[in-house]
């Protein structure tokens, strides 16, 4: 029963949609505060390298090198998404073009690529990998025992990342305040809202999430380090559609994550491993393809008045000429 | 206590002082990088420089370098100055490549150079053209965002160039030794084909350099003193206003989308005929290089003029040149990508000093502050 094509699927899905998820969930936070932030697939390239890095370096037992990894993850794309926060919103340059600069800076080409030749990670075999947690005993429950209950830890995390993002936005004083600024900064700056601090936080924890993301791939998904842009392979950039796909929700991020994991790594790994023969390029293909499909239909129906965009995103707060 | 005001009037020295500032503050900021790496800065940038611009080998390699850098920067710099953000530079260059070679192959070597020349050209423009007529098309009637679709299509055309250098059935494909049939790699151009090159004082200049120049000319004339290029410096500014005023916004985002695809896959043409001669998979064909995001570092850096990206073009292609040059241990690969992100962000940061102007105010000048204080 739990072999089959759709389960294998399904499973794939989860494991392929979480980076994807932890990425459009910082996204949707830099955004709700009213910055795109275009750099993802750059910062998700450092986490990765820099989260690679600490594992192999840190010398305690797994259950301290893993969340510490994370940890380094997280702050590494924590400090590189403050360029772009200085940039666009102290220097108020073009959110767009300083994005798209942090993404080549920070790209296969660039700083990740220098870090992990100068750190010496290339083709180095893990010492550690997030591995499947047996959660409760249910990973044999037929269907939803090897989809939800038998994945990484990095699985359940991200789950409690949409609650807590979800409950802070909606529910608490400091999230109605974020989402007033990407609203109506000028009204918010009124009110005696901090603009520039309130999105200088968000930028960094967009960041901090996107960090972990790459750190999906380099500590459970393909662990290990390669040169160039392909272990992330565009995953920051489907991270970007999924936040205009979901409208800017938390929650309906989770699904379309795992749609857009089916897409990315569920469905192909899968066909492969069934023995259907589909050129491996038409595979490869798919995920990029679909993203495109799926914002297309997006943009022609009912994200046809931009449902759920922040009304100020991308538009530099200035406060003499708001 | 710093005030940042806006500045009524843009005095035209700016345009020039505050780029070459930003470039100066770059290296600057990147020798700190270097000491703190444990390089010698001073060193590190005699070396370079003289990789890129001394002598006649270095000119030769460094024009090797700028030449897609121009296309691809051209290609941004057309569509980015409608705020149209096409970075697919790169897949429509693919694009070009995949095109032109095919149409070399077909027509053989018998045809003489200036015909191979032309249906390259023709070829490799319209390829890059059509595959940016995708996006365009999407943006034009259901308003998809194009950073998107753009930059998905280009891991699409990654792999459709892949399929085609790989996959038996494609006519592409060069499968007459065995060599070919182990690595695999496209049918390459007969040496009748190769576009030819000037040498002045030793230094080789492809063709593909001088056609960029001109296209680089050709587009400055239609920015500045054509209506379609009014019409797109008002499109850019305010979609409404141009909308209100009768403009065809619609169609003007496809011929854009059109114009900006053409020049890169023109960049596409010039890599095979010019460079390369074959497409392959190797680190440094196509796919390793990424002229296409470099390229939109050259047309910030140019800040969207077209004949700003030709120098702008060689000054780039000249530290990549002189980075793969030195590469090596106390010169490791990912260092140039990270001159050219500092550079990038300086100039970014630059232009503040462009719109606005900074002043420092002594903060006993003002009043208001010092009667909140008592």
């Amino acid at each position: 029963m739990n072999d089959t094509l759709v389960v294998e699927v399904l499973t794939q899905a989860v494991v392929y949609g979480t980076p994807i998820l932890f990425a459009a969930l910082g996204e949707l936070l830099a955004e709700r505060s009213g910055v795109l932030n275009l750099g993802v697939e750059g910062m998700m390239l450092i986490g990765a390298v820099m989260g690679f890095w600490a594992m192999q370096h840190s010398s305690g037992p797994e259950g301290v090198a893993l969340p510490l990894a994370v940890l380094t993850a997280a702050f590494a794309g924590m400090v590189v998404s403050s360029i772009l926060a200085f940039l666009a919103i102290s220097l108020r340059a073009s959110q767009i073009v300083s994005g798209l600069a942090l993404t080549i800076f920070c790209g296969g080409l660039g700083l990740a690529s220098y870090l992990g030749n100068d750190l010496g990670l290339a083709d180095v075999p893990p010492k550690h990998q997030f591995s499947d947690i047996d959660v409760f005993g249910l990973k044999d429950v037929p269907i939803a025992g090897p989809v939800l209950f038998h994945q990484s830890a990095l699985v359940y995390l991200s789950w409690l990342f949409v609650l807590l993002i979800s409950l802070y936005l909606m529910r608490t004083r400091i999230g109605l305040n974020t989402r007033a600024i990407g609203e109506a900064p000028g009204a918010a700056d009124a009110m005696g809202i901090s603009v520039p601090r309130y999105r200088y936080a968000h930028v960094l924890a967009g960041g901090a999430l996107a960090g972990i993301g790459g750190a999906c791939y380099s500590l459970a998904i393909t662990p290990g380090w390669t040169d160039g842009d392909s272990l992330v392979g565009g995953a920051g950039w489907i991270a970007i559609a999924l936040v205009i796909f979901a409208f800017w929700r938390p929650e309906l991020c989770l699904i379309g994550a795992y749609l857009f994991g089916g897409l990315a790594g569920g469905l192909p790994s899968a066909l492969q491993a069934h023995g259907y023969k589909i050129k491996p390029e038409v595979l490869n293909a798919l995920p990029y393809i679909m993203t495109i499909v799926v914002l297309v239909i997006v943009s022609t129906g009912l994200g046809r008045r931009r449902l759920g965009a922040p009304a100020a995103l991308g538009i530099p707060y200035v406060r003499e000429e708001r | 206590m710093i005030k940042i005001e806006r500045r009524l009037d843009q005095p035209r020295w700016l345009n020039v002082a505050v780029p070459l500032g930003s470039i100066a503050f770059a290296f600057l900021v990147m020798a700190v990088v270097l000491l703190a790496t444990g390089h010698n800065p001073v060193d590190t940038y005699r070396r370079l420089f003289n990789a890129a611009f001394v002598g006649s080998a270095a000119w030769s390699a460094t024009l090797t370098s700028a030449t897609p850098l121009l296309f691809t920067g051209l290609a941004a710099a057309t569509a980015f100055r409608m705020n149209l953000f096409n970075i697919g530079a790169e897949g429509q260059l693919y694009l070009g490549a995949v095109c032109s070679l095919g149409i070399a192959i077909w027509l053989g070597p018998g045809v003489g150079t200036t015909t191979t020349i032309v249906a390259m050209c023709v070829c490799g423009a319209g390829g890059g053209a059509l595959w940016a007529l995708i996006p365009g098309a999407l943006k034009a009637f259901a308003r998809t965002n194009e950073i998107i679709t753009t930059l998905m299509l280009n891991y699409v055309a990654g792999q459709l160039l892949t399929y085609l250098i790989f996959d038996s059935a494609s006519p592409w494909r060069d499968v007459s030794t065995i060599q070919t049939r182990s690595f695999p790699q496209s049918i390459a151009l007969q040496p009748s084909q190769f576009w030819p090159t000037l040498t002045p004082r030793d230094i080789v200049v492809p063709f593909g350099f001088l056609l960029a120049i001109g296209v680089a000319i050709g587009l400055w004339v239609l920015f500045k003193r054509t209506r379609f290029g009014f019409e797109m410096s008002v499109i850019g500014d305010s979609n409404r206003a141009a909308r209100y005023s009768g403009m065809r916004t619609r169609r003007k985002i496809l011929a854009v989308m059109g114009l900006s695809g053409a020049v890169a896959g023109l960049g596409g043409a010039s890599q095979v005929g010019d460079f390369s001669h074959v497409l392959d998979a190797s680190p440094q064909g196509l796919q390793g290089a990424a002229f296409g995001y470099t390229g939109i570092v050259v047309a910030a850096l140019a800040r969207y003029n077209p004949l700003a990206v030709v120098l702008v073009g060689v000054l780039i292609g000249g530290l990549q040149n002189a980075g793969l040059y030195l590469q090596g241990p106390d010169f490791p690969t990912g260092l140039v990508g990270v001159m050219q992100g500092i550079i990038l962000f300086c100039a970014l940061g630059g232009e503040l000093l462009i719109r606005y102007r900074v002043r420092f105010v002594p903060r006993a000048a003002q009043p208001a502050a010092t009667e909140a204080a008592k």
